[in-house]
């Protein structure tokens, strides 16, 4: 049996710190990404360029049936086969950009397809163009369905971000595992790793809950 | 589906042609034909009344003319000019959507369920075809929807959402947001059928005032037989995806000839 | 060397680690499917303690990452004695995980079950315990099939983790053959391939099945 050490915590705060501060960044830029690329995805499922949706569609279901990992490695090392070389940190941003991007295209489609077949109707019926169709009517309908499911993959892409450890980003379970290696020490680090998560990824979710009403508020649509 | 279209005018010339024509119009979802081969002229100015069983078709007529569904052979003309289809090195040939939208702006819908835009107020829903569509200042957008809510009884409502409104007041939202457009035809469908029976005389209201003060080319569907022989210049009766018997509201509810007419118009009392 | 040739080389490392990851991946459903029951029903009862405890096991390991859990119980309770080999800790990371997730789906779809099939469920004078698993769990069965459907499939992409302890499964030997020869699109691109067929050949005609199956049994389809 051993002891939980106060001061090797005190002692390791700063580097989990540090830690957090790159976990955070990875997730933000991983989702930015993502909401971009989703947005990409699920436009380009809904042209009726039939081989463009299809091809997309089978993309999208295959991102999203293969493990983020695998996916990882995949786009860390193919680059160098073909010359070109890419840092941890743009391999695993690509990486876990696509990745939540194909299933942010599925929060954005479930979205679109809520919004009532009226809808469109109505804003053929004052002759609106179909890009302000969907920037003006549907968008906006279709942005409150879709937020609670843009809340679950920002805290999902947090959580998935020690993954980038494997290719050496120095987040939050890359620092825990240096450390293990350097002090023998596993129970403060990774305890402490999985403290930082909980502390962050419950607030989180509970703000997406209170953002998710307050613009269902704003855009009237209260229900 | 290889249609002799040369036997459509190009445009309908002369100088009383009417403001809408569906000329030898079909509609088929799948092998169930809809319309068979109809025709229909409508006059400018004309109040036109569609009533008809349910499934009859009557729906499908205004929505192709909304150009909400495709035809599958006819032509449909407005202000003489082909809507479906457009002249290219002297033939008809399948509309494209610029055309389809320059001709439709002449055309404004009220559907039966409302469809206003829920994240928008009243005001909201009647000025964003006249700001986004017609590319009007805001403040003329803003002036011309607030005489048309006054005029639908709606200008106190003006900062509500539609989720706040009543069925009656919706409809009388949207009536106001398709007039915004300055169209020159309208359509109703059965735009009283989803309200309460208590408010749905707001809404008839607002239209007679249209037929009174308006000079609209309008095509309504309706279940309410009392409004259509009061309102109406003409009735066409729909059976089966074409029109049984059409004529004035005095003629086709006092005397009419078909026997179908009769029937239906007897079912019809009857449930009343 | 052409692709067939690494095939021809390496499809025996490949197919072991692809039954090494089958067994992962079933097991890891079977403890995802029973945390899930049980934590779900837990989290539905009237007790408060009961509730309590089932909210910190959900919240936990929700909030926390896989790959933490993981490394927590391969690295961290062999220092409290408890020993677990890496392919037990391996299946069982990945079903503790998935299971908290699990348990809302099965709370969600009991709560989703209508009001009225309880309030029937009374006037036939059922006891609580028939009203649960004669009314309710059936219909609710049917509610929760299709978001299992989907993280079932999580479950499967979950086990790949497993690798990082070393358990040799599909991830471990691809990442192997990696490094042996630098093929890395034969390799992982090859691994990729299997993943989405297990899904999509396996998994998801097999749920589909279920769920029309189901539905037909309980008169929805
Ligand atoms: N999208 C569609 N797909 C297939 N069939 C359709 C579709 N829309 C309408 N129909 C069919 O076309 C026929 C005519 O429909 P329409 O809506 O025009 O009837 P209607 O006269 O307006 O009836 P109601 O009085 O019930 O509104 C009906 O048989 C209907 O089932
Ligand atoms: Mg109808």
């Amino acid at each position: 049996m051993i002891e939980w050490q106060w001061e090797l915590v005190w002692e390791l705060a700063p580097r989990f710190v540090d830690a957090t501060g790159k976990t955070l960044m990875a997730a933000g830029g991983g989702y930015g990404i993502a909401v971009i690329l989703g947005l990409i995805f699920v436009v380009a499922q809904r042209t009726p360029i039939r081989v463009l949706t299809f091809t997309m569609r089978e993309f999208v279901e295959l991102v999203r049936s293969t493990p983020l990992l695998l996916q990882i490695f995949f786009v860390y090392y193919v680059g160098p086969q073909f010359g070109l070389i890419l840092s941890p940190w743009t391999a695993g941003l690509i990486a876990i950009g696509v990745h939540y991007g194909a299933y942010l295209s599925e929060v954005y489609r479930g979205g679109i397809e809520s919004v009532s077949k009226g809808q469109w109707e109505a804003a053929k019926a004052i002759n609106l163009p179909i890009v302000r169709t969907y920037r003006r009517i549907v968008l906006p309908q279709a942005l409150p369905p879709a937020i609670a499911g843009m809340g679950n993959y920002l805290v999902g892409i947090f959580k998935d971000t020690p993954m980038l450890s494997v290719i050496g980003v120095a987040e939050l379970m890359h620092t825990a595992t240096t450390i293990g290696a350097e002090s023998y020490r596993y129970l403060e680090p990774y305890t402490m790793v999985g403290a930082i998560f909980l502390a962050l990824s419950l607030p989180a979710a509970f703000f997406i809950n209170v953002f998710e009403k307050w613009v269902r508020r704003t855009l009237g649509m209260v229900k | 589906m290889t249609e002799d279209m040369s036997q459509y005018p190009l445009r309908l010339d002369g100088d009383d042609f009417p403001m809408v024509r569906f000329q030898k119009v079909t509609k088929a979802y799948g092998s169930l034909v809809v319309l068979n081969q109809l025709d229909l002229d409508v006059s400018a100015g004309e109040m036109v009344t569609i009533i008809g069983p349910s499934g009859s078709g009557k729906t499908t007529v205004l929505r192709m003319l909304m150009t909400l569904e495709t035809i599958n052979s006819g032509v449909i003309y407005v202000e003489g000019e082909p809507l479906t289809h457009m002249e290219r090195d002297g033939r008809l040939v399948p509309a494209n959507s610029a055309h389809i939208r320059r001709i439709r702006s002449k055309i404004g819908m009220c559907f039966q369920h409302f469809n206003l835009f829920p994240h928008m107020t009243a005001l909201g829903n009647c000025m964003e075809g006249p700001v986004q569509v017609l590319r009007l200042p805001r403040k003329e957008a803003e002036e011309r929807s607030l005489e048309l809510l006054e005029m639908v009884g709606m200008a106190e409502k003006r900062d509500q959402h539609p989720s706040r409104l009543s069925g009656g007041q919706q409809q009388r939202v949207a009536i106001a947001r398709a007039l915004a457009m300055r169209p020159k035809i309208m359509l109703f469908d059965e735009v009283t059928s989803a309200l309460d029976p208590e408010v749905i005389s707001e809404v008839t209201n607002v239209i007679r005032r249209l037929v009174d003060t308006h000079n609209l080319t309008m095509l309504m569907v309706t279940h309410q037989m009392g409004f259509a022989k009061e309102i109406s210049d003409r009735v066409c009766f729909f059976f089966d995806g074409s029109i049984e018997e059409q004529g004035s509201p005095a003629k086709l509810f006092e005397t009419p000839e078909r026997e179908r007419t009769k029937q239906f118009l007897n079912a019809v009392l009857e449930a009343n | 060397m052409t692709y067939v040739e690494f095939l021809q080389a390496h499809s025996g490392r490949m197919i072991d680690g692809t039954i090494i990851t089958v067994y992962q991946f079933l097991l890891s459903t079977v403890v995802a499917i029973g945390i899930a029951i049980l934590f779900g029903l837990m989290k539905l009862s009237k007790n408060l303690a009961v509730r309590s405890v089932a909210i910190i096991y959900i919240e936990i390991f929700r909030g926390t990452s896989l790959l933490v859990q993981l490394f927590w119980i391969f690295f961290v309770l062999p220092l409290f004695g408890i020993h677990l080999d890496k392919f037990t800790a391996g299946f069982l990371a990945v079903g503790l995980n998935m299971g908290a997730y699990g348990a809302e789906l099965v709370r969600g779809a009991i709560l989703a079950v209508p009001q009225g099939q309880w309030e029937a469920a009374i006037a036939l004078n059922m006891s609580s315990r028939k009203r649960m698993w004669r009314v309710v769990l059936p219909q609710a069965f049917v509610i929760m099939l299709p978001p299992w459907g989907n993280l079932i499939i999580e479950i499967l992409k979950g086990t790949a983790l497993v690798a990082l302890i070393s358990v040799t499964d599909l991830m471990f030997e691809v990442r192997q053959i990696n490094i042996n020869t630098f093929l890395s699109i034969e390799a992982f691109g090859t691994a990729i391939i299997i993943y989405y067929l297990i899904a999509r050949l396996f998994v998801t005609p097999v749920m589909r099945a279920f769920e029309n199956a189901m539905s037909r049994k309980i008169g929805r389809a």
